[in-house]
């Protein structure tokens, strides 16, 4: 058992991505100390082209690219982490119930189909709309359409464990009905559920951006990824690396958590993980 | 058969742990009601161990899970009869007292040892866990009990092996802690469905003589499930003979086996292969006779008899109403129109 678990972090894609999303994480945590303010203003050194003094450059009302992109990360890292964790939890709690409590399951997962038809980005105009933006409500916006996923994936998983005899044996030793849930079922749900959280984080990342590309995220004043690319949308042919710049570290964020999903799939799927 | 060394049950009994009365246990199908047992009456006295035979799909499993209550709400249930135990009626019990009943007071072994154990908890947790829920006792004792269990069904080493995952057992080891589990609250009754069919046929004989011995320790009654009239013969003091739902012949082991009342039991015995047998009369060198034919659905009901079809000894009688199981000498009894008494 223990070799098996140790070779988690042999994979070299999980490897890769780990280091990548750690670096990123450290960028995040450490910006006041490695980046400077990301909201100070420099008429004079307005769309200034990457140089020593501005490492990405400068944006159309001179505010350094590097204390920006560095920001941003914070907004894409939160988002995509609290997202992953509000969408499996929910969703491991109700997917667990489904597939388990026939009675319950017929309801809820008509209620998430009705869910899976409303977009995201529909959604999240519509509650911005609805009360003041800020990240919270970008969070929210985001997870509510992910739960459906997860509940189908968590469900799909009970489905086929609850009719394997030890379920059955469990039973027919006296095991209360929430006790087979949570000790007989629930461990066997957790391995896809991983992975399927790496891919919600990732998607996250990437819708948080649309949304504040199109407006409707996170209030401007806060420098995420999407915003930077926004503000950049209209100098893109004098000074591409405004949206150069925190393009290529959303493509390289979403790429780590991807990897990191996909070894998790390999190394904890033993199906595939012979095949490799 | 001289071997066998079994005794008659006397006629003064204590009253039975378990008194099956008339259990019809039906499933639903979109064609309507299926009835896989038939107003099945049986008597578990206690200490005693009564094998239930018959072919496939006879109804021998879904008894065994309608004792434990365990048939899907959906798919199926007890429609008539009860089943007395403790002053309880399991027919009718809720489920919070089947839940205090099972794996504490009635035990059940399932026949797949390979797939009846989590494979992601720990052996010696699984057996703790039925103590803790049954019993209330703490991690720390009953994780000690667990490793006496063990210790019990002969696994060497039991301390390490308890923090092993069934992964990391063999075939007859699993099925040893399926009975340390089964047996670790000490219940009065161990249903075990074919514990033997998955082993090894040297493994089995281990098993078989493990569940007897630990049945005179714990003072349990056991019914046994099984197609497997060897064991019967090795292990059994009462067997009851299934048939399409149906009990069709119930007696003493030996008695049964020295002279079987109804022809389907008979043509069971027969088809047993053993020494010196091709010398019978009427039959070929080296051939084992069969019963020809097929069981017959549960979804076809026919008025008679259900074995007419496949029987010699039919009669125009048994295509027209079925036999009631009527009592013969010394706890026996039978139904057939013609049974074999001579």
């Amino acid at each position: 058992m223990k070799i098996s678990r140790l070779s988690v972090f042999v994979q070299p894609t999980i490897f890769v991505g780990c280091a990548i999303i750690l670096t990123f994480a450290l960028t995040a945590i450490l910006a006041p100390f490695i980046a400077g303010d990301p909201l100070s203003f420099d008429p004079l050194n307005r769309l200034k082209k990457p140089s020593e003094l501005f490492l990405f450059g400068t944006d159309q009302l001179g505010r350094d690219l590097y204390s920006r992109v560095v920001y941003g990360a914070r907004v894409s890292l939160i988002v995509g982490l609290s997202v992953a964790l509000i969408a499996t939890t929910i969703g491991l709690v109700l997917g667990i119930i489904c597939g388990y409590l026939e009675r319950v399951d017929a309801i809820v997962m008509r209620v998430m189909d009705g869910m899976m038809a409303i977009p995201s980005i529909l959604l999240a105009i519509a509650l911005i709309t609805l009360m003041k933006a800020s990240l919270l409500i970008v969070i929210v916006a985001i997870a509510i359409p992910e739960i459906p996923r997860v509940v189908r994936l968590v469900r799909s998983v009970v489905l086929s464990v609850k009719t394997l005899p030890y379920i059955e044996a469990a039973i027919a030793s006296g095991t209360k009905t929430r006790r087979v849930m949570t000790r007989h079922i629930l461990p066997s749900t957790i391995p896809p559920l991983i992975v399927q959280a790496t891919y919600v984080c990732a998607s996250a990342i990437l819708t948080e951006a649309g949304l504040s590309f199109l407006g409707a995220g996170t209030p401007p004043e806060i420098p995420s990824w999407g915003n930077l690319i926004s503000g950049g949308r209209a100098f893109f042919q004098i000074s591409p690396w405004i949206i150069f710049f925190p393009g290529l570290m959303l493509a390289i964020t979403v790429l780590a958590i991807n990897l990191i999903g996909d070894g998790m799939r390999d190394s904890l799927d033993p199906r595939i993980a012979k095949r490799i | 058969m001289q071997s066998l060394s079994l005794t008659s049950i006397s006629p003064q009994l204590p009253p039975p742990i378990l008194r099956i009365d008339g259990l019809t246990t039906e499933f639903y199908t979109p064609s309507g009601n299926v009835c896989a047992v038939n107003r099945l009456s049986l008597n578990l006295e206690q200490k005693e161990t009564l094998c239930l035979v018959g072919e496939s799909g006879c109804g021998k499993s879904v008894t065994a899970l309608s004792l434990m209550r365990l048939i899907p709400e959906k798919q199926g249930g007890i429609t008539s009869g009860s089943i007395h135990f403790e002053d309880e009626d399991l027919a009718t019990a809720s489920e919070s007292t089947m839940r205090r009943i099972r794996g504490n007071k009635i035990s059940m072994i399932f026949q797949e040892p390979m797939t009846s154990l989590n494979p992601v908890i720990t052996v010696g947790d699984q057996i703790s866990e039925s103590l803790r829920i049954h019993q209330k006792l703490s991690p720390r004792q009953a994780t000690k009990i667990a490793i006496d269990m063990l210790a019990l069904v002969r696994i060497a080493d039991p301390a390490r092996r308890a923090l092993e995952y069934p992964h990391q057992l063999s075939g007859g080891m699993r099925q040893r802690v399926m009975i340390a589990i089964a047996l670790a609250c000490e219940p009065a009754v161990l249903i075990a469905d074919e514990p033997t069919t998955a082993l090894d046929v040297t493994i089995q004989a281990q098993i078989l003589e493990l569940i007897l011995e630990l049945k005179e320790s714990v003072m349990t009654s056991v019914l046994l499930i099984t197609h497997d009239l060897g064991v019967v013969a090795e292990v059994g003091q009462r067997i009851a003979v299934m048939y399409a739902g149906r009990k069709v012949e119930e007696g003493p082991v030996k008695d049964v086996f020295d002279q079987p009342f109804h022809p389907y039991t008979q043509g069971l015995l027969e088809s047993i292969p053993r020494r010196g047998a091709s010398s019978r009369v009427g039959q070929c060198r080296g051939q084992l006779p069969e019963i020809p034919g097929f069981v017959p659905s549960i979804r076809e009901t026919s008025v008679g008899c259900a074995f007419a079809a496949r029987c010699k000894k039919a009669s125009p009688q048994c295509g027209i109403a079925a036999p009631e199981l009527t009592a013969q000498s010394t706890g026996r009894a039978v139904a057939c129109w013609h049974p074999n008494f001579d």
